[in-house]
């Protein structure tokens, strides 16, 4: 396989390193930005040891000049004060490796002080999210939301917005049943369909990953 | 097609007579559809024929420019042979040989020194006294004979002789003693004389036998200038075992730039980044195979100046005092190299390292890897092979101007084949089409043999009539 790299890398000099460069498939940046959203509310906030699990993961995943951020999920996410973590990674490899390091240190120091929120402002993270990564301008985005997907706004806040998710990857972790679903579980596919409705209806791609032993097709 | 059987009220009566005409037509224009077949297939096999010719004629110029190209590559390679065996007799010659006056001047002081102790060794010590016996006789004479003053007198005489025979017998002794002496001191001489013969007798020796390869080469030397097949069965095969052999230490030669390549392109991208591409490949790999390739580029350009090898005329043509200038550059050069590709190799065992502790931290480890203790000699080993890599490269400029040699007369020889199996195929269509042609026009003839049964009673029968008038006349 070497070889065959070596003997590839060798015509593709041969044939002129500038044109190749030149052509317009360059342009497209090739890097990928995840912007991860972790639900504090409540009990929810047990769950964030699992979240930390996830975070290493794609953590491992991610490469040299990639973006990744992790914010939490309050009464008002819709703010950058809520980002636990985030770095844009380095081109050098020694680099990237004490940026994970150090990004890795900052979400276990917050997972082991977190406190519970009162409120749950997907849509604000979800808006921060983008707007985020759309500043970044990676070449692919993600929006990882770990949460129930209940949504549990404070009185005054406004979240009746419909955000534009064209190119967006939008993957919901750890989607929990909670007790009321367990009674009536349309509640719970209600709540998924509608999920799923709001992204795609803005041109966004929805996943939903409940079993977390198999995080391999996440990134 | 059901309108054709519709020309009569009967549809088995129009098959028939569909048949009859069908036949009829075929057996009317026979000829003309014979010919025709006829000329068809001969024109294919007329252009087969003449493709097959043409092909035979470049197949044949271009043997016999294989042959030229045969010829001259052996001349060149005689040629620079019988140079280095003279250069060879030269160097015998001016080490070994120049000092040929003080030889001989030596050997000519040692031939004089000899022959002066010779001379001193053959002086004649002097003789014992021979008259001894008679004083001796005339000592023992008894007194009583009345001769006893003459016995006195005698006794004295005995007593100086012996006194004089004493000394002439320690004179003896001693030019005897001077004589071995001086042979004694001829030995030295003789072995010094004997040595330096041998060793002349050696070199000379070596000469002679160089003149004997010399006179060989030369032989095959006049053959190839003559052009004689047994040397171009010689210079073929020369050339089919170079071209092989060579491709072989060249495929040793990949592997060993692909073992470089992957020392030096993982570090390499924290030089260049690790994420920038061009063309579709990681920079930093490209940056790597730009290096090992410089790297042989150097390589070609030392073989060229030390005049190991001869690809580019123009660094052989330089004068002297600018080839070992890029002698000294392109060694410098290269050693720089070596020295990036072992820091580069060295950078790489710490970027593993570095990895494998930010793995174990996001797997939930501690980040500290077990330290066997014996980290070291796979860091050492990494970096002796970025360092010696470079320069074992550089020997691949001997393989790589035999293969580019050989590879000419090999192809020459592969596009020689070729043509000839593509004459041979297309003579065999030739002659495949023009039987062909037989073959259709006696299919042809298969529907109509009622016709041409027919035809054949009465040409019979025709002939039979004018033999009868014939015999009857």
């Amino acid at each position: 396989m070497r070889l065959l790299k070596l003997a590839k890398l060798t015509t593709v000099a041969m044939l002129g390193l500038t044109l190749a460069s030149c052509s317009s498939e360059e342009d497209k940046p090739r890097n990928s930005g995840v912007y991860m959203l972790l639900d504090t509310s409540g009990t929810y906030a047990e769950e964030l040891v699992k979240a930390e699990h996830i975070i290493r993961f794609t953590l491992s995943r991610l490469d040299a000049t990639d973006t990744f951020a992790v914010a939490r999920i309050d009464t008002g996410s819709f703010s950058e004060k809520d980002i636990i973590a985030k770095a844009s990674f380095d081109d050098r490899p020694s680099a990237v490796n004490r940026q994970k390091r150090l990004f890795a240190q900052q979400v276990s120091e917050f997972v082991e002080n977190v406190q519970p929120a009162r409120y749950t402002d997907i849509t604000g993270g979800l808006l921060q999210a983008v707007e985020y990564l759309n500043e970044k301008g990676t070449g692919s985005k993600t929006i990882l939301i770990f949460s129930d997907l209940k949504e549990d706004l404070e009185a005054g806040y406004l979240r009746d917005i419909d955000v534009e998710l064209e190119g967006f990857d939008v993957i919901a972790l750890n989607v929990t049943k909670l007790r009321s679903d367990n009674m009536d579980p349309r509640e719970y596919l209600s709540r998924l369909e509608d999920w799923q409705g709001r992204v795609e209806k803005t041109g966004g791609h929805w996943r939903v990953i409940n079993d977390l032993d198999g995080l391999d097709g996440l990134l | 097609m059901s309108f054709l059987l519709a020309i009569t009220p009967w549809p088995v009566a129009s098959a028939l007579l569909w048949i009859i005409l069908v036949t009829a037509a075929l057996y009317l224009i026979r000829t003309t559809a014979h010919n025709t077949i006829q000329a068809a297939t001969e024109g294919l096999h007329r252009s087969f024929r003449l493709a097959s010719k043409a092909i035979t004629r470049s197949e044949k110029n271009l043997a016999a420019r294989n042959r030229e190209v045969l010829l001259a590559a052996g001349r060149e390679a005689k040629e620079r042979i019988i140079e280095r065996e003279f250069d060879r007799i030269n160097d015998t010659v001016r080490k070994e040989l120049a000092n040929y006056s003080s030889l001989h001047r030596a050997l000519s002081e040692s031939i004089d020194r000899i022959d002066r102790d010779h001379q001193d060794a053959v002086d004649v010590p002097p003789d014992p006294p021979g008259w001894v016996k008679a004083v001796k006789t005339v000592a023992k004479m008894d007194a009583k004979d009345g001769r006893a003053h003459i016995g006195e007198i005698l006794s004295h005489i005995h007593k100086s002789l012996v006194k004089a025979h004493k000394e002439a017998m320690s004179a003896y002794h001693a030019a005897s003693a001077k004589r071995h002496k001086s042979l004694r001191q001829m030995r030295p001489e003789w072995r010094l004389i004997q040595q330096s013969l041998s060793a002349v007798g050696k070199n000379v020796d070596s000469l002679l036998g160089r003149s004997v390869t010399i006179d060989r080469h030369m032989d095959e030397y006049e053959q190839i200038v003559a052009g004689q097949d047994r040397a171009i069965s010689v210079l073929s095969s020369s050339s089919l075992v170079n071209f092989f052999v060579s491709a072989f230490v060249l495929a040793i030669a990949i592997g060993g730039a692909t073992i470089n390549f992957s020392l030096i392109a993982r570090p390499m991208a924290e030089m260049v980044g690790g994420n920038s591409v061009i063309g579709g490949f990681q920079t930093s790999d490209i940056a790597a195979l730009v290096i090992i390739l410089v790297e042989i580029s150097m390589g070609l350009f030392l073989m060229e100046s030390l005049r190991i090898t001869r690809l580019f005329p123009v660094i052989g043509a330089l004068p002297d005092k600018m080839r070992v200038r890029m002698i000294y550059i392109t060694f410098s050069i290269l050693f720089l190299l070596a020295g990036v590709e072992a820091g580069l190799a060295y950078m790489r065992e710490v970027l593993m390292h570095d990895e494998l502790a930010t793995s174990a931290i996001l797997r939930g480890g501690t980040g500290a890897t077990v330290a066997t203790g014996y980290e070291w000699i796979t860091t050492a080993a990494q970096m002796g092979m970025g360092f010696i890599l470079p320069f074992a490269l550089t020997f691949v400029a001997i393989p790589m101007e035999t293969f580019v040699h050989s590879l000419r007369t090999v192809v020459g020889m592969m596009a020689i084949s070729f043509l000839r199996l593509l004459s041979l195929l297309f003579r065999l269509f030739g002659n495949v089409s023009l039987y062909l042609g037989v073959l259709l026009k006696q299919i042809y003839d298969l529907p109509l043999f009622v016709p041409l049964w027919l035809e054949e009673r009465t040409l019979k029968k025709a002939g039979n009539v004018g033999i009868a008038q014939r015999a009857t006349q």
